[in-house]
């Protein structure tokens, strides 16, 4: 199978598991999956240099946090291995994490068994994930603070020697925060050029249009104003968000500016406009809607 | 006594190196917080944040992931109130060894409300898997170091700067107070600048007659050290707490916690910054204005006895301070 079909199959699972648990929820963050399952397919399938998963397939349950639990380790196994010459994955808008675990299940990193314990007490996969949920490595539901994270390892492994790249998912809600823009000046200044950023720009934050909310855009100046390199990419085209890690950026980070669309693959969804933060159903006719849309896409749902 | 300047500035280049997992990161406060000359001495180590508090702290977390231990210099109210969050998102939750070191603390700045730390022990105490240390001498400044770097967490540190006596001759340990003075009529217990006023307090109260168990705290957190509890347990008229900080959750409420717990019925006087913010003016004017310097000592004992001392400023500056050991009859304790 040539890679972009891969990549599509991978998206395509994605939009089908995050849809059903939101079904079987009652609810979730699904117009994220809508938005950046082919970024997340594409980084996993295609654009970063990651060994295959070390973490236990079937995730273990939560057994504490950091300083009080003598075995902690964080979800980053399931990203491969720490080695000098790989890449390294970080994921910001951490309430994506259904999206994420969806991935790596697609991907082969984590087992289904895993995806079933989403949201489950006592279950480290969690909705908005900690950096002990599979696939996560920092604590970012505090949004913004990821990417400056990210500048600390970067400089380190810039120190060691290390010649992998450091990815990081984000949202374009964040591009509101200052803190995000006090990271890429500072990636600037470090010249950084380590540092790819993939934003899944859907226009959308909790309250609903980004545009009704904040004026973060025209992004891609801004971001060169800042002393970034940017590109702008449709969010949807698998070959487009490939070849956008290949643009030029000596000396400086890379930001992908991926325009996505809040409801993409799941078009029932399009009528909810202008609010897709949270998917809900408040009239039963909104669950029947996505159960037949489902059926109709997918076939009958495991309920697992 | 000896006054001594800019400690740290001269003790951190020694002491680092030999550890090349040290980096210090600075938020253009380089020379206001004595790193200067680390940056001189050691650039490929030294990291120039600008005004970013929130993306140093975070970057701080980042790079102690990768086994660096940085020390993230700048004063105290640009980490503990503007960067809380990413204290303790970045750093605190994942128990990262990020050193923070905190400069100006409460009244030991002109610079009025914006630049003065009067609440931060309340707050980083608050804070889950942080380590919070404070010095008041030299002695403290320097060895300080040595017990931050070998705890395995995060650590907050208010620190001195300039011009600081040197009190002490006995390295600082973690989680055990210096014990300065024994007696039997109340406890007191200082931290940070207020350690130097007490002594001279103490020296005239114990001419008149008063005696007192003077412990210096330099760590807050884990607030733990026996020999509180055991000297309060045998004070007569009771206990007095006498810090450089807000009179809520320092070490007023450490010691009120402690007593509390171990059912202990003294009184408990804390003297500090009552539940204000401060205005800008020079250490001395504020220090009285306040209530943190002796004489403001010497009336809180006389509230906690009833009586009046008939003691005076110019008693007070009578007193020649010597260093002292700082762990009066450690063996018999």
């Amino acid at each position: 199978m040539s890679w972009e079909r891969e990549a599509k199959r991978v998206a395509d699972g994605i939009r089908r598991r995050v849809t059903a648990f939101t079904l079987k929820n009652g609810g979730g963050y699904l117009s994220q999956a809508c938005s950046s399952a082919e970024i997340l397919a594409t980084l996993y399938t295609k654009v970063m240099n990651l060994g295959p998963s070390v973490a236990p397939p079937v995730p273990p349950p939560f057994s504490g946090v950091p300083g009080r639990d003598p075995n902690y380790t964080t979800g980053a196994g399931y990203n491969g291995p720490k080695e000098p010459h790989l890449d390294r994955f970080f994921i910001s808008p951490v309430h994506y994490a259904l999206v994420l675990y969806a991935a790596l299940v697609e991907t082969g990193r984590m087992a289904e068994e895993g995806l079933a314990m989403f949201n489950q007490d006592g279950s480290r996969v969690e909705m908005i994930g900690a950096e002990h949920s599979p696939g996560h490595e920092l604590m970012a539901g505090s949004l913004g603070q990821a990417l400056s994270q990210v500048i600390g390892i970067a400089l380190a492994r810039r120190e060691h020697g290390e010649t992998g790249r450091n990815f990081v998912f984000m949202s374009d809600g964040e591009f509101m925060i200052g803190q995000t823009w006090e990271a890429i000046e500072t990636l600037a200044f470090y010249r950084l050029d380590t540092v790819v950023v993939y934003i899944d720009a859907n226009g959308q934050s909790a309250d609903g249009k980004i545009d009704e909310v904040m004026r973060i855009e025209p992004l891609k100046d801004r971001l060169e104003a800042f002393g970034a390199a940017a590109v702008e990419v449709n969010g949807h085209d698998v070959r487009a968000l490939e070849a956008a890690a290949r643009t030029p950026h000596d000396g400086k980070a890379l930001f992908v500016i991926a325009r996505t669309n809040p409801y993409c693959g799941v078009e029932v969804l399009a009528d909810r406009a202008p609010k897709f933060h949270y998917i809900r159903f408040t009239r039963p006719e909104e669950r029947e809607a996505l159960e037949r849309f489902y059926l109709e896409k997918w076939g009958k749902r495991d309920e697992a | 006594m000896k006054l001594e300047t800019q400690v740290h500035q001269k003790n951190l280049v020694r002491w680092a190196a030999d550890k090349p997992e040290v980096v210090v990161f600075s938020a253009d406060l380089t020379s206001s917080t004595e790193v200067r000359l680390f940056a001189e001495t050691y650039p490929e180590r030294f990291y120039s944040f600008g005004m970013t508090e929130q993306n140093m702290i975070s970057a701080a977390g980042g790079m102690a992931r990768e086994g660096f231990t940085p020390w993230v210099h700048t004063f105290a109210v640009f980490l503990y109130r503007r960067a809380l969050d990413q204290i303790q998102m970045s750093v605190a939750y994942p128990n990262l060894r990020v050193r923070i070191v905190g400069f100006l603390p409460g009244i030991t700045t002109p610079g009025g409300a914006t630049h003065q730390a009067i609440e931060d022990i309340a707050i980083m105490r608050a804070v889950p898997n942080m380590t919070v240390l404070e010095t008041g001498d030299a002695t403290d400044v320097e060895t300080v170091l040595d017990v931050a770097q070998a705890v395995d967490g995060p650590v907050y540190i208010r620190m001195l700067r300039g011009q600081i006596p040197r009190l002490f001759t006995e390295p600082l340990r973690l989680g055990r107070v210096r014990h300065l003075r024994e007696g039997s009529d109340l406890v007191l217990l200082t931290a940070g600048i207020t350690t130097e006023e007490a002594m001279r307090a103490t020296e005239v109260l114990d001419a008149r007659g008063v005696s007192i168990t003077h412990l210096h705290v330099t760590t807050h957190k884990p607030f733990g050290d026996p020999v509180v509890l055991d000297t309060i347990a045998g004070a007569r008229y009771g206990v007095i707490t006498f810090e450089n900080h807000t009179t809520v959750g320092g070490l007023g409420s450490e010691v009120a916690e402690v007593m509390a717990e171990a059912g202990l019925g003294k009184k408990l006087l804390r003297l500090g910054i009552p539940d204000t913010y401060a205005h800008g003016g020079s250490r001395p004017y504020l220090m009285r204005y306040y209530g943190l310097d002796a004489l403001s000592l010497v009336r809180g004992v006389e509230r906690l006895l009833g009586e009046e001392l008939g003691i005076g400023d110019e008693d007070l500056k009578a007193v020649r301070l010597e260093p002292v050991h700082g762990d009066y009859k450690a063996e018999a304790l």
